[in-house]
């Protein structure tokens, strides 16, 4: 039963709120320079790749681990894809992101046999195969940034793929196909993690990992499942990004992985584990962006972006470890001495 | 009605040499309450995990149904209907009441997607069965133990168990929660399911049981009907010695100044206009139920959540406790419920653990801590306080409750308070090392420390405290000398405080 507390409570809500708010004000202020279809288009394209790659950080978290590998594990199957492409002269965008997604999987599935076969921490892990997955590209594969108009014909038209087109002041304003990407895997997500075994099972693990196994989940078989996936989402995400920026560029991406996992946390998901949901987790990447690209209409100079997002992180951890402090607090109080 | 369930006969099971069971005997019948006691160490949790599979016995038969079961695993042991319900009840916190009822029940079916109406059902199902009333959409992580612990047995019953083992169900229950249980206990004996019960508590033992099972040092001692044993006898069992407690008693040297005085305290919401003193020498014991202000208060006179208004005297003096940092300042040591969560760093050594409070004062002279005198310090508490162990740089998870509270007990003792704070010393200890912890409490208190139990084990209360405190709603109700009052009485003023 939802009652208007218990929607109160939910973080969902509370960055739903934000959202508008924040909104309102950069649209009070300025209108002209907000208020536009183009600038709208903008903003969900600022998303699209942050969103695929939270989908997969947010699977992780849910299952009580944190993975800051996926941005290298994006780069490489990019960068890798675009080789293979180029080598072959098989110049096809489905072949693009099959390949993109064969390498993200891969790469994540390195990530499982050490978490889930040698049960090592999983930060330290990703830590170290972030470092790993990058230096290995850089130092095999080249450190050249390829144009991918310069090598590619199919693959580069891809940028000019988009679903709607509006004339703008100057030219016109689209929305790329990629959007119609997220919003798949988005769904794709939301179904495994609500209405599978498997996606219980991450939450399961995430809540108590002993009790999971009592209960006879197999850990280490979802953590296969978990890391896998996550690595095939970058995948996806690196070859999307590719198609958007028109070049892999090994030294892109790498870097995003804070603001990715703060876009999830804001979206209430748990870095202890256990809770976190799609459709917060869409909606912290629309903050995340809408911050990143939309402070500066509100007259607020770049540099205190980092600013603001740092101290959303803070208040986004902070407002559901200040919920539970006071559900403990009244919970004493309730049940008083033992 | 009863037939036989569930019959262990000649039971061995050894590890590294050591005989945890020596041959033991063991019959179960549906609809039966047995209990199983025993100190710590004595095999019963060895023998639960015989009976689920977890272990083989090295010899000895095990009959279900009168058949003979060869080889026990815990699949099959679940299968014959036997659900053992652990400690921590192995539940999410993060899931539903309802998911968490209906999540074991998919998982054995082998369900690979989840129907959110279905899950519904089956908890709807589960609760029905064990006639117990919880919001389906609430967290489990939000409710209270003796919720969590009736979600744990409704997911039990739900496999069609036949027989529910519970180990210590009640340890982290108050008295109502208690009360609570055993209804849902008789309502599943009432459906011809048996259960097995392990406790500490022998009140409670006696209130629920219909046979006593006491085991010592891995063989039975006693099997019998509960009416024919009352708590004497049963400690004597478990022990092996006669555990007669008495009074303790207390006579004030006349002009000895009163060395803790409250006048007035007030804790809007936890507890008003306390008012008591405490001499040097006294055992002053304070009791009430469920939200009375216990904890609150003792919480208030070691800083921990400061009163509002009202004065505090340490011997004569006003002092003003506003932090822990003042309570020990003040010579005030308090020993919390949950040793667990509050009192020890569990992962770390018994020794380190024992001189943490203390460290400063085993600096040498240009501030290095000087292991020689830390280990005397050490040894000199494990060997005062009888703590049980090989080895003082094991983690204090090594060891059993009645060790692990004693180590809290150094902790305290050692930085010398004049004033100590028990609450609920000996909650999940077994009777032997309860009585041990008595006598320790009570030699320090001849020594002179003024030291308040807070319990609401009323045997306790009446073997270690001269004077009893009955909190009611956040005040004193009524002040009791010990040796005028019966145990009936007092624990009939603790019921009626209830309303």
């Amino acid at each position: 039963m939802l009652n208007l507390r218990a929607l109160f409570a939910r973080q969902e809500f509370i960055i739903f709120i934000v959202l508008v708010a924040l909104c309102a004000i950069i649209a009070i202020i300025n209108p002209t320079a907000f208020l536009n279809v183009p600038n709208a288009f903008r903003i969900l394209r600022a998303c699209i790749v942050i969103g695929i790659f939270a989908l997969g950080a947010l699977m992780v978290l849910i299952s009580g681990g944190i993975d800051v590998s996926f941005p290298a594990i994006a780069i490489c199957a990019l960068y890798l894809s675009t080789l293979i492409i180029v080598d072959t002269g098989i110049d096809s965008v489905p072949l693009a992101f099959a390949l993109g997604g064969l390498i993200g999987l891969a790469l994540g599935l390195v990530n499982a046999v050490f978490i889930g076969i040698f049960k090592l921490p999983t930060l330290i892990v990703t830590l170290g195969t972030l470092n790993l997955f990058r230096g290995a590209l850089l130092f095999f594969a080249g450190s050249v940034r390829i144009r991918l108009s310069e090598v590619t014909t199919n693959f580069a038209d891809a940028t000019r793929w988009n679903i709607i087109t509006v004339p703008a002041a100057r030219g016109e304003a689209s929305l790329h196909f990629s959007i119609l990407i997220l919003l798949g895997l988005a769904l794709l997500v939301w179904f495994i993690l609500r209405y599978t075994m498997l996606g219980r099972a991450i939450y399961a693990i995430g809540g108590d990992r002993e009790a999971a196994e009592r209960a006879g989940f197999n850990i280490v078989r979802t953590q296969f499942f978990i890391y896998g996936f996550v690595g095939f989402l970058a995948g996806i995400g690196g070859i999307v990004f590719g198609i958007l920026a028109r070049e892999a560029d090994p030294f892109a991406i790498v870097g995003t992985e804070l603001d990715v996992i703060a876009a999830v946390v804001l979206g209430g998901a748990s870095i202890l584990g256990g809770r976190g949901t799609v459709i917060g987790t869409l909606l912290g990447v629309l903050l995340i962006t809408l911050i990143s690209s939309n402070l500066v209409l509100l007259g607020i100079p770049t540099e205190w972006q980092r600013f603001v997002i740092g101290a959303l992180i803070i208040i986004g951890v902070g407002i559901p470890a200040l919920q539970s402090l006071r559900r403990k607090v009244r919970h004493t109080q309730l049940s008083g001495a033992v | 009605m009863t037939q036989e369930l569930l019959r262990l006969e000649k039971i061995v099971k050894s590890f590294a040499g050591v005989q945890a069971l020596k041959g033991v005997d063991l019959q179960v019948n549906s609809g039966e309450i047995t209990c199983l006691v025993g100190e710590n160490g004595c095999g019963k949790s060895t023998l639960i995990k015989v009976i689920s599979g977890v272990y083989q016995p090295d010899s000895g038969s095990i009959f279900i149904d009168g058949k003979p079961v060869s080889h026990l695993r815990p699949i099959d042991s679940i299968r014959s209907g036997i659900q053992v319900i652990y400690q921590d009840f192995s539940l999410f916190p993060n899931l539903s009441v309802a998911e968490n009822l209906a999540l074991n029940d998919q998982l054995s079916q082998g369900k690979r997607f989840v129907n959110w109406g279905n899950v519904r059902a089956i908890a709807q199902e589960a609760l029905k069965r064990t006639d117990v009333k919880l919001p389906l959409d609430a967290l489990v992580g939000d409710l209270s133990v003796a919720d969590k612990q009736l979600i744990a047995i409704s997911r039990a019953i739900l496999q069609d168990a036949r027989l529910v083992v519970m180990d210590e169900p009640t340890t982290a229950l108050t008295g109502k929660e208690v009360a609570a249980l055993f209804k849902v206990v008789r309502n599943l004996q009432a459906k011809g399911i048996a259960i097995l019960f392990v406790s500490h508590k022998l009140n409670e033992v006696l209130e629920i049981a219909e046979k006593v099972v006491i085991m010592r040092n891995g063989e039975k001692v006693l099997d019998t009907p509960a009416r024919e044993l009352d708590a004497r006898k049963i400690s004597h069992y478990m022990t092996g010695r006669e555990i007669a407690e008495s009074y303790y008693d207390f006579t004030a040297k006349p002009n000895e100044t009163t060395l803790l005085k409250v006048e007035h305290l007030t804790l809007p919401g936890a507890f008003e206009d306390i008012s008591f003193s405490l001499r040097s020498g006294e055992i002053l014991g304070i009791t009430g139920l469920l939200g009375s202000g216990r904890t609150e208060l003792a919480k208030a006179l070691f800083g921990e959540s400061p009163a509002k208004s009202g004065t505090i005297h340490v011997k004569g003096q006003v002092v003003n406790i506003r932090s822990i940092q003042d309570a020990i300042r003040n010579r005030i040591g308090y020993v919390p419920e949950d040793r667990l969560t509050e009192g020890l760093f569990l992962q770390r050594s018994i020794g380190s653990n024992i001189v943490t409070s203390t460290l400063k004062q085993l600096l040498s002279r240009v501030g290095i801590v000087e292991n020689r005198k830390v280990n005397n310090e050490i040894g000199q508490w494990v060997e005062n306080l009888h703590i049980k162990t090989r080895d003082v740089s094991l983690p204090v998870r090594s060891l059993s409750g009645g060790n692990q509270q004693r180590v809290v007990l150094a902790k305290w003792l050692s930085a010398k308070p004049q004033i100590l704070i028990l609450n609920g010393p000996t909650v999940g200890v077994d009777v032997g090392s309860k009585e041990e912890l008595h006598q320790i409490i009570k030699d320090l208190a001849h020594k002179g420390m003024g030291i308040i139990v807070i319990s609401d084990d009323i045997p306790e209360l009446m073997a270690t405290c001269n004077r009893i405190l009955l909190m009611r709603r956040g005040r004193i109700g009524e002040e009791l000398v010990t040796r005028q009052t019966g145990e009936g009485e007092l624990s009939a003023k603790l019921r009626q405080s209830a309303v």
